[in-house]
């Protein structure tokens, strides 16, 4: 192949890593954001999404459309409601404090990753896409479905912005943001804020593993990336920003998924990661806002 | 600090070391082993304790200064044949040069970012040995010769070879950080330390250059991390990139919390009874890392101040 139709390629793969790389963040950076907690147990909701969407498909197993269109509407609600539970046994108890709660998702990274692997063992498990259609380019033929998860990603992120910018909820998301203890003072229960914020950040997780799980495979262990380079995103794009997120994870799922065809995966991924330290050391307080507070 | 109370801490501490110097020889030889290699990790526990526990920085990267010590011990070892005590000096060596240049790094920050930065720093290690794969053959890892683990000293010869020696070598590392770690916070450099943990804003006003106490810490504990990656390495023979991993990171973190931060023996405690509950979880499950999930969760909800931190809040105020 040409270097060009291979550029091509290569954005396509870039976007489809973009897609599902802002959806995850946008997880990350909602909680982050709002509840001003870093958790690292994000990954994990992505990991039980994969997993629990395929527990669901091999279970009903009708025909690939219908398996995979009931589980990306049941796994991210089941994925929400043991983030909801997480929420109101483990983080609430501990008030929200940064140090406290890193530590306490990464208790809960372990258990449920450890839960995962005891209940759907080692193996990486494949789920058949719930559509075929190659799309021909005049290079090369590329799958349909991973173009409509780029679409898909795109819905969702603008039904997430007319939420937050447009209606009532996203009012009172903001609010909390801004000025928790203000919030409160207007009679916002911020403990129920926070409590939706956590779980609806899974259920973003989820949502965006079951759209990639047909075109790679579920395994207890495919939280890890996702949540590496959530964290470079939500750096990147500076925090609570829906925005700024939705464009670094386009810049890092772009740039992932070219460099990592032509260089080496692992070379892509010390780089990027030593880059986003250095900005956090250049700018402590810029892009972490007042985190340390 | 009361005089009694200095002769108490001094002979509890010394009483440690003479308990476990006296335990080789009651032990059966399979847990000579486990000992010399908890000891080894107590040592980078208590390294690690030194910025957690006492200036309060959680690091989530720890293992990236163990990895150095680790891979330079072995690297020198393996590819130059330099004998152990000269591949354990360049350990250490190493462990200052590179805790010195992540430490201008890393203490600028504060708070999350602070946690992040050290997660990043370590995962790019870790990348590191995976990416250098024809050095360090990744996560295989590779073996130390036996001719670089014999070694004179003044004519002596010692030979890591042996469980006996392995033993009262990792003992005698582990002596010599209690006596560091003892004497720090008996100085006016700990006692700066404790102040930066509880009031730093208060402690810069003071006239306190907080920068240069966190990067002294930073490298002390760095120093002792990488004493301990060194002496794993020579002692056992054996250097991979899981050592290097996030998990061995809050593997150091949850022997110090379950020990109790901030205390001297806390993080020895810690790694022995993490040891011994994992070895007795990893009997019924392959899922054994679940423990650690619970045990960290219980002990932030419920116990924040570990074993040794509850007991010195509750009856010896004179810990440590």
């Amino acid at each position: 192949m040409d270097f060009w139709p291979f550029l091509f390629l290569a954005s396509l793969e870039g976007l489809v890593q973009a897609a599902i790389l802002s959806l995850t963040a946008l997880g990350l950076s909602l909680v982050f954001g709002v509840m001003r907690i870093v958790n690292v147990a994000h990954g994990e909701f992505y990991m039980l999404g994969g997993v629990i969407a395929w527990s669901i498909i091999s279970f009903i197993d009708i025909n690939p459309a219908l398996n995979f269109a009931i589980a990306i509407v049941i796994a991210p609600i089941i994925v929400a409601i043991i983030a909801y539970i997480c929420n109101i046994l483990i983080l609430k108890p501990l008030k929200y404090k940064a140090d406290a709660t890193i530590i306490a998702t990464i208790g809960i990274l372990y258990i449920t990753q450890q839960t995962a692997l005891i209940y759907f063992g080692a193996d990486a498990k494949a789920v058949e896409p719930p559509l075929y259609f190659p799309i021909q380019f005049p290079w090369f033929g590329y799958s349909g479905y991973k173009l409509m998860v780029i679409l898909a990603a795109i819905i969702i992120l603008l039904i997430t912005w007319y939420i937050i910018a447009k209606t009532k909820i996203g009012l009172i998301m903001r609010a909390t943001q801004l000025d928790g203890e203000m919030a409160q003072v207007f009679g916002i229960n911020i403990n129920k804020v926070y409590a939706a914020v956590f779980a609806v950040g899974a259920a973003y997780a989820a949502i965006a593993a079951i759209l990639i799980l047909p075109i790679r495979q579920a395994h207890y262990l495919m939280g890890q990336d996702p949540l590496f380079l959530s964290f470079i995103v939500v750096i990147i794009g500076g925090l609570g920003s829906i925005r700024g997120t939705i464009i670094a994870a386009i810049i890092i799922g772009m740039s992932d998924g070219i460099m990592s065809v032509f260089f080496s995966p692992t070379m892509a991924k010390m780089l990027s990661t030593i880059f986003v330290a250095m900005i956090l050391i250049v700018k402590p307080g810029g892009l972490f806002g007042n985190s340390s507070k | 600090m009361k005089y009694s109370d200095n002769i108490k801490s001094i002979s509890l501490h010394m009483g440690v070391v003479t308990a476990l110097f006296l335990l080789q020889f009651i032990l059966p030889d399979y847990y000579h082993l486990t000992i010399t290699r908890i000891m080894v990790l107590s040592v980078f526990a208590m390294g690690y304790n030194l910025i957690f526990g006492y200036v309060g920085l959680l690091s989530l990267g720890h293992a990236m200064f163990f990895g150095v010590g680790l891979y330079c011990a072995g690297i020198t070892s393996y590819y130059f044949a330099w004998n152990a005590l000269e591949a354990f000096i360049a350990a250490i060596i190493c462990g200052m040069i590179f805790s010195f240049i992540i430490g201008l790094m890393i203490v600028r920050t504060t708070g999350v970012s602070f946690m992040i930065v050290t997660m990043m720093f370590s995962q790019s290690a870790y990348l590191a040995t995976l990416y250098f794969i024809e050095y360090t053959n990744g996560d295989e890892g590779f073996i130390i010769p036996q001719s670089s683990r014999i070694f004179f000293i003044f004519s002596q010869k010692i030979d890591l070879t042996n469980p006996d020696i392995r033993y009262n070598i990792a003992l005698a590392l582990l002596a010599i950080t209690i006596g560091i770690i003892f004497k720090i916070t008996r100085s006016p450099f700990g006692l700066s330390l404790i102040a930066i943990r509880e009031n730093p804003a208060r402690t810069a006003m003071l006239g306190y250059n907080i920068f240069a106490i966190k990067l002294k810490s930073v490298v002390i504990s760095g120093i002792i991390s990488a004493s301990a990656g060194g002496a794993y390495a020579l002692l056992f023979a054996y250097v991979g990139s899981s050592f290097t991993s996030i998990e061995y990171s809050i593997d150091v973190m949850l022997y110090t919390l379950l020990g109790g931060a901030g205390t001297i023996l806390g993080p020895i405690i810690g790694a022995f009874l993490m040891f011994f509950i994992i070895d007795i979880i990893s009997g019924y499950t392959i899922a054994y890392m679940i423990i650690i999930g619970i045990i960290l969760i219980f002990l932030i909800l419920f116990f924040p101040r570990g074993i040794l931190g509850t007991i010195k809040d509750k009856w010896l105020k004179w810990l440590p």
